[in-house]
C-alpha cells in the first residue's frame, strides 16, 4: 500500500540527508508503527507519504515513494488526499472550519462526494469516535483529547485507505488515548485501513502493531520487522520491554498481558529479594529522595478550598492542597480536569473566585512578576513560550537579569542540565528535550522553592524523560517542591511521592503514588500491573531489588 | 475498553438520541433582515424612530442568538455605536458646526488659525441646535452598527461565506481562516503575556504588550503554514478537468461581464450615457453572473447540508425589507416627521404610522427558529 524506495531526504540548507536509505513496504491493512529516539526523521518518514514532504516543505527526495499505486513525485498533497488522511501533531492546526460537523464533512466537500453519502458518513463516524453529543460544539471550546478524536474523524470521513498520524496519544490521557487507539485498531480489523504511525509513548501503542519500522538514529538505515524482534534492539523501548530484556525473556512481551503469564519466577525471585515481603516496598518507592518533613515542616505553598470559574465553566471547585518542601507531587487527571489551572492559579495568572492560595506569606496573584519568581516558577505546557532571545547566551543573561541572581548562574544551570550546548545555538533549533531544559533552567535562575511543570514529557523520547528524571530528583534531593502535571503514568511513577487525581475540577483522591496508582487500572504503571499483587512501579526498583550490589 | 468510550466520558457527554441539528435560519435571511433594518435607519433621524429600531433589533438578538463565541460580538458593536456618537458630539463641539443656532450653551475660547486654515474653527460657541444634529447624525450612525452587530451576532459569517457559489469558494475559505486568525492571535498574546509574568517581567502596560508582538506574529505565521499544509493534504483546491471551450467561454463571460458592469456604471452616472447605462449594466451582470455560474464547473466541491432557504427565511426577510420600504415611502410623502427641525429647536415627536411599520421588524422574533430550545 505505502512503498518506500531507498528514499532520502535532504532539506534546503542543511548539511546532510535528514533521513536517507529508507526502503520498505507496509501491505494492505496493516498497523505499522514508526519508532525512534527523538530528531530521527519520523515526522519527514510520514510527510513523504502525504506528499507534503517535498512539494509543501520544500527540499530534495530522492528515490520514490508510492501509495496505492500513486507517485507522490507526480501528485500533489491534494491529489492524495482521497487515499491518504493525514493528522499532524498539533490538532488545532488541523481545523479548517469551526465546528465539529463541518469540521468532519469539510474533506469530504474538498472530494466532491454526493451529500447524501456525506450525510452517512458524518453519522457514522460521530458514532465511531463517540462524538455525537457534540456535534454542534465550536471546536475552539473542545478540550485537547476530543480535539485530537474530532481531527481524527477529520481524515476518517473520505475513507482513506491508508491513515497517517504523528504523535496521536502524546496530548491524552489514559482513558482518551486508549479511545483512540481503539478507534484505530477497529479501522484495521473492520475497513482495512492501512495505519503508518509515529509515537513516542510506545507503552501505549506497540501492543497494537504489526510491525515496527525502527529509526535507530538520525541518517541510519530503517529496521523493519516484527515488533517483539525489533523491540530487542532498539533504543528505545516501552517499560513492559524493559522489564522483558532484565528478566532474560524471549520473545520478548509486548503486552501486559503477554508479561504477566511469564512473570511467575520473577515474581518469586522477587519476593526472595525482598525478605519483607510484598506490600511493605511501597513504603520506600524512591530510594534516592529524601522526605524531608520533618526538617521543614512549613509548606512552601498551600491551597484552601480553592474554586475557580471561567465564563460558566466551574474550573476548580473546592481544591485543597499542601505542598512542603522536597515533596514531588503529580497532577493527573482526564484532559481538561483543571490540572493546567489549579498550577496557574500556583502561579497567580489565574484569580481565585474563592478560597485562598499562599506561597509561604505571599498570595500569587497580588505579588508582583519580579518577586514572584523567586517563589515559584512554572515551565508551561510549551516551554518555547518562555524563551524570547536570539540565542541560549542572550536567553541566559536575560534569565540572570530577570531573576536578579549573578551572571552565569543560568549558564551553568544550562552546561548542568544540557552538557554540549553552545552558547550562539537559537533556540527554536534545539529538540523538544532540550527546549525543555532550556525553559527550566531559566525558571530556575531564580531559585524558586515550588517549581510546576505542565505535561513535562509531551514529545520527550526515554532517554530525554530519563535525563528529565534524573534532573528532578536531584532538585527534589536539594529541597524543592515540585508539582507536575502530567498524564505520563510512568512518569508519575518514577519520581512523585504524591498523586493528586482531579475530575471535573475536584479531587477526588490524594496520597502515596503507590496507594493511588496501583488501585486504578487506567493510572497503573505497566510494571505494577504485571507484578501485582506485588506492589512494583518501575523497572529501577526491580533492577534494584534483583541487583542490589549494581544498584 | 470500548471504542465508544469509557463510562465515565459516558456520564460526561450523554448522547441526546434522536437530536436534530439544530434548527437554522438561513444566515443570508439574517443578514438581508438586519441591513435592511439598517437602510430603514439611514432613511431617518427622527431619535424615537432610530431609538425604536434598535430596540426592535436588540429584542430579536435577545431572543435568537445561539449561545457561540461569534454570537458574544453584540456587545463589542453596542460599545462601538456608543463611541460613535460620543465622538460625533466632541467635533460638534469643538469643531463647531455649521448649524446657525441661537441657544448658545457654552463658548470655548477660540483658537486663532492661519489664513491657510480659514473654514475650519476650533473651539468657539457651542449651542443647542449643533449638538442636537450631532446627536441626531450620531445616532443615525450607531443605528447602522448596531444592525450589523445584530446580524454577526444571530448568523455565524464563516456560515454565510459557505453559501457563496463555487467559483467563489476560495476566496470564502480565505476569508473564513482570516477570521479565525483574528481570536488565535488574541490567545497568542495572553499566553505570552503569561509567559512574561512567569519570566518576572511585569505584564502589564504597552512595553509588554509590545515585547511579545514579534514571537506573536511568529506563532501566527507558523500556523498558517502548517494550515496551509493540512488543508493541501485535505484536498483544498483540487480541481475537475474542463474542457478548454469552455474554459475560455468562462474567461470571456466573466471579463465581458465586469467590462459592461464598468460601462454601464459610468453611463448610470453621467448626462448623456442615462439612455444606455442601465441596459449595457444589466447584461454585464448577467454575463458575470453565468461566468461564475460557469466557473463553478472547475471546482469539485459539494456542501455539506446546505442551509435552506425556507418560508420562514422568506417572512424573516419580509419583514425587514417592508420596514425598509415603509420608512422610504414614509420619508418621501413626510419628510418633516421623519427629520424633526433642530432649527428652531423642536421636540421630535412619534410619528405612528413609521412607528408601527418600524414595529414589523419584530417578526423574525416570532417566526425564526429559538437555538435555546432543542427542536
Amino acid at each position: 500500500m505505502i512503498r518506500f524506495e531507498d528514499v532520502s531526504v535532504t532539506y534546503d540548507g542543511a548539511d546532510g540527508p535528514t533521513v536517507r536509505g529508507i526502503d520498505f513496504e507496509v501491505p494492505e491493512g496493516e498497523l505499522v508503527l514508526l519508532a525512534g529516539p527523538s530528531g530521527v526523521g519520523k515526522s519527514t518518514v510520514l510527510g513523504a507519504v502525504s506528499g507534503l514532504v517535498p512539494h509543501f516543505t520544500g527540499g530534495t527526495l530522492r528515490g520514490r515513494v508510492t501509495v496505492a499505486g500513486r507517485d507522490t513525485r507526480t501528485h500533489k498533497p491534494r491529489e492524495l488526499a482521497d487515499v491518504v488522511g493525514t493528522v499532524g501533531q498539533d490538532p488545532l492546526a488541523h481545523f479548517v472550519t469551526d465546528t465539529v460537523e463541518d469540521e468532519l464533512a469539510y474533506g469530504m466537500e474538498s472530494l466532491g462526494l454526493a451529500p447524501d453519502v456525506m450525510r452517512r458518513r458524518v453519522e457514522e463516524t460521530l458514532d465511531l469516535l463517540g462524538l455525537a453529543g457534540l456535534r454542534d460544539r465550536p471546536i475552539a471550546t473542545l478540550s485537547g483529547g476530543q480535539q485530537q478524536r474530532v481531527a481524527i474523524g477529520s481524515v476518517l470521513t473520505p475513507h482513506p485507505s491508508v491513515l497517517v498520524l504523528d504523535e496521536p496519544t502524546s496530548a491524552l490521557d489514559p482513558a482518551a488515548a486508549e479511545e483512540v487507539l481503539a478507534v484505530l485498531q477497529r479501522l484495521v480489523h473492520d475497513l482495512g485501513t492501512t495505519v503508518l504511525m509515529a509515537e513516542h509513548r510506545l507503552e501505549r501503542v506497540i501492543q497494537y502493531a504489526d510491525q515496527v519500522v525502527l529509526l535507530p538514529g538520525p541518517g541510519a538505515a530503517p529496521v523493519l520487522g516484527p515488533p517483539a524482534e525489533v523491540m530487542a534492539v532498539s533504543p528505545v523501548y516501552p517499560p513492559v520491554v524493559a522489564l522483558g530484556r532484565l528478566a532474560g525473556w524471549s520473545p520478548l512481551p509486548l503486552t501486559v498481558r503477554d508479561a504477566r503469564r511469564r512473570a511467575g519466577n520473577l515474581k518469586q525471585q522477587l519476593e526472595n529479594a525482598a525478605p519483607k515481603g510484598r506490600g511493605e516496598l511501597r513504603d520506600q518507592p524512591q530510594p534516592t529522595c529524601s522526605r524531608q518533613h520533618s526538617a521543614h515542616p512549613t509548606p512552601v505553598g498551600e491551597v484552601r478550598a480553592l474554586s475557580v470559574t471561567r465564563g460558566r465553566v466551574q474550573a476548580l471547585h473546592h481544591i485543597d492542597l499542601t505542598i512542603t518542601p522536597g515533596e514531588t507531587v503529580a497532577l493527573m487527571g482526564r484532559n481538561g480536569a483543571g490540572k493546567s489551572t489549579l498550577l496557574n492559579a500556583l502561579v497567580g495568572l489565574v484569580k481565585p473566585s474563592s478560597g485562598t492560595v499562599r506561597l509561604g506569606e505571599a498570595t500569587p496573584h497580588r505579588t508582583a512578576p519580579k518577586d514572584l519568581v523567586r517563589m515559584v516558577g512554572l515551565v508551561p505546557q510549551e516551554p518555547r513560550d518562555l524563551l524570547c532571545a536570539d540565542t541560549v547566551a542572550a536567553e541566559c543573561a536575560a534569565a540572570d537579569r530577570d531573576a536578579g541572581a549573578a551572571p552565569g548562574t543560568c549558564r551553568a544551570l544550562v552546561t548542568e542540565l544540557l552538557p554540549g550546548v553552545t552558547d550562539g545555538t537559537h533556540p527554536r533549533d534545539l529538540s523538544e528535550g532540550q527546549r525543555l531544559a532550556l525553559a527550566l533552567a531559566v525558571v530556575l535562575t531564580a531559585r524558586p522553592p515550588l517549581l510546576l511543570l505542565d505535561e513535562p514529557t509531551r514529545g520527550l523520547d526515554y532517554a530525554a524523560k530519563a535525563r528529565l528524571v534524573a534532573v528532578l530528583r536531584a532538585l527534589a534531593a536539594e529541597g524543592h517542591a515540585i508539582v507536575l502535571a502530567t498524564h505520563d503514568v510512568e512518569l508519575a511513577a518514577e519520581i512523585a511521592h504524591r498523586v493528586v487525581l482531579l475530575a471535573e475540577g475536584e479531587v477526588i483522591a490524594d496520597g502515596p503514588t503507590a496507594d493511588i496508582v496501583v488501585s486504578s487500572p487506567s493510572f497503573a504503571p505497566q510494571v505494577t500491573k504485571i507484578l501485582a499483587p506485588q506492589h512494583w512501579l518501575t523497572v529501577s526498583q526491580v533492577r534494584a531489588a534483583l541487583h542490589p550490589e549494581a544498584g | 475498553m470500548g471504542a465508544g468510550g469509557t463510562p465515565q466520558r459516558r456520564v460526561a457527554h450523554p448522547p441526546r438520541p434522536g437530536r436534530q441539528r439544530r434548527a437554522q435560519l438561513h444566515p443570508g435571511a439574517w443578514w438581508l433582515w438586519a441591513l435592511a433594518l439598517g437602510t430603514a435607519a439611514t432613511r431617518t433621524t427622527n431619535p424615537l424612530l432610530l431609538a425604536l429600531l434598535i430596540t426592535v433589533s436588540a429584542y430579536v438578538v435577545a431572543t435568537r442568538r445561539p449561545d457561540t463565541p461569534w454570537s458574544r460580538s453584540y456587545g463589542a458593536f453596542v460599545k462601538l455605536a456608543l463611541a460613535v456618537i460620543l465622538v460625533r458630539l466632541l467635533f460638534a463641539t469643538v469643531l463647531g458646526s455649521p448649524i446657525p443656532g441661537t441657544h448658545t450653551l457654552l463658548t470655548l475660547p477660540e483658537l486663532p488659525l492661519p489664513a491657510w486654515a480659514q473654514g475650519i474653527r476650533l473651539g468657539g460657541e457651542v449651542t443647542a441646535e449643533a449638538l442636537t444634529f450631532a446627536l441626531y447624525d450620531g445616532l443615525r450612525l450607531a443605528t447602522l452598527l448596531v444592525c450589523v452587530g445584530a446580524a454577526n451576532a444571530l448568523a455565524n459569517p464563516s456560515r454565510l461565506l459557505k453559501s457563496l457559489p463555487g467559483a467563489l469558494y476560495e476566496l470564502g475559505v480565505a476569508v473564513v481562516v482570516a477570521l479565525t486568525f483574528a481570536p488565535n492571535l488574541i490567545a497568542d498574546v495572553q499566553r505570552l503575556r503569561a509567559a512574561r509574568r512567569l519570566r518576572g517581567r511585569p505584564d502589564k502596560g504597552l512595553r509588554g504588550l509590545l515585547q511579545v508582538a514579534l514571537p506573536v506574529l511568529e506563532g501566527a505565521l507558523e500556523r498558517s503554514v502548517s494550515l496551509a499544509a493540512a488543508m493541501d493534504a485535505r484536498g483544498y483546491g483540487r480541481t475537475a478537468r474542463v474542457p478548454p471551450a469552455i474554459r475560455r467561454t468562462t474567461a470571456a463571460l466573466t471579463l465581458g461581464g465586469l467590462l459592461g458592469v464598468c460601462a454601464g456604471t459610468y453611463g448610470l452616472l453621467t448626462a448623456e450615457g442615462a439612455g444606455y447605462g442601465f441596459p449595457v449594466l444589466l447584461a454585464g451582470l448577467t454575463a458575470a453572473l453565468a461566468g461564475l455560474k460557469l466557473g463553478g464547473r472547475r471546482s469539485l466541491r459539494t456542501r455539506y447540508r446546505p442551509d435552506r432557504w425556507d418560508v420562514r427565511a422568506w417572512l424573516v426577510v419580509a419583514s425587514g425589507v417592508a420596514v425598509a420600504a415603509l420608512l422610504a415611502l414614509a420619508a418621501a410623502r413626510d419628510p418633516a416627521a421623519l427629520h424633526p427641525g433642530v432649527v428652531p429647536l423642536v421636540a421630535p415627536a412619534l410619528p405612528l404610522g413609521p412607528a408601527a411599520a418600524v414595529l414589523l421588524g419584530l417578526l423574525p422574533a416570532f417566526v425564526a427558529p429559538d437555538p435555546k430550545e432543542p427542536s
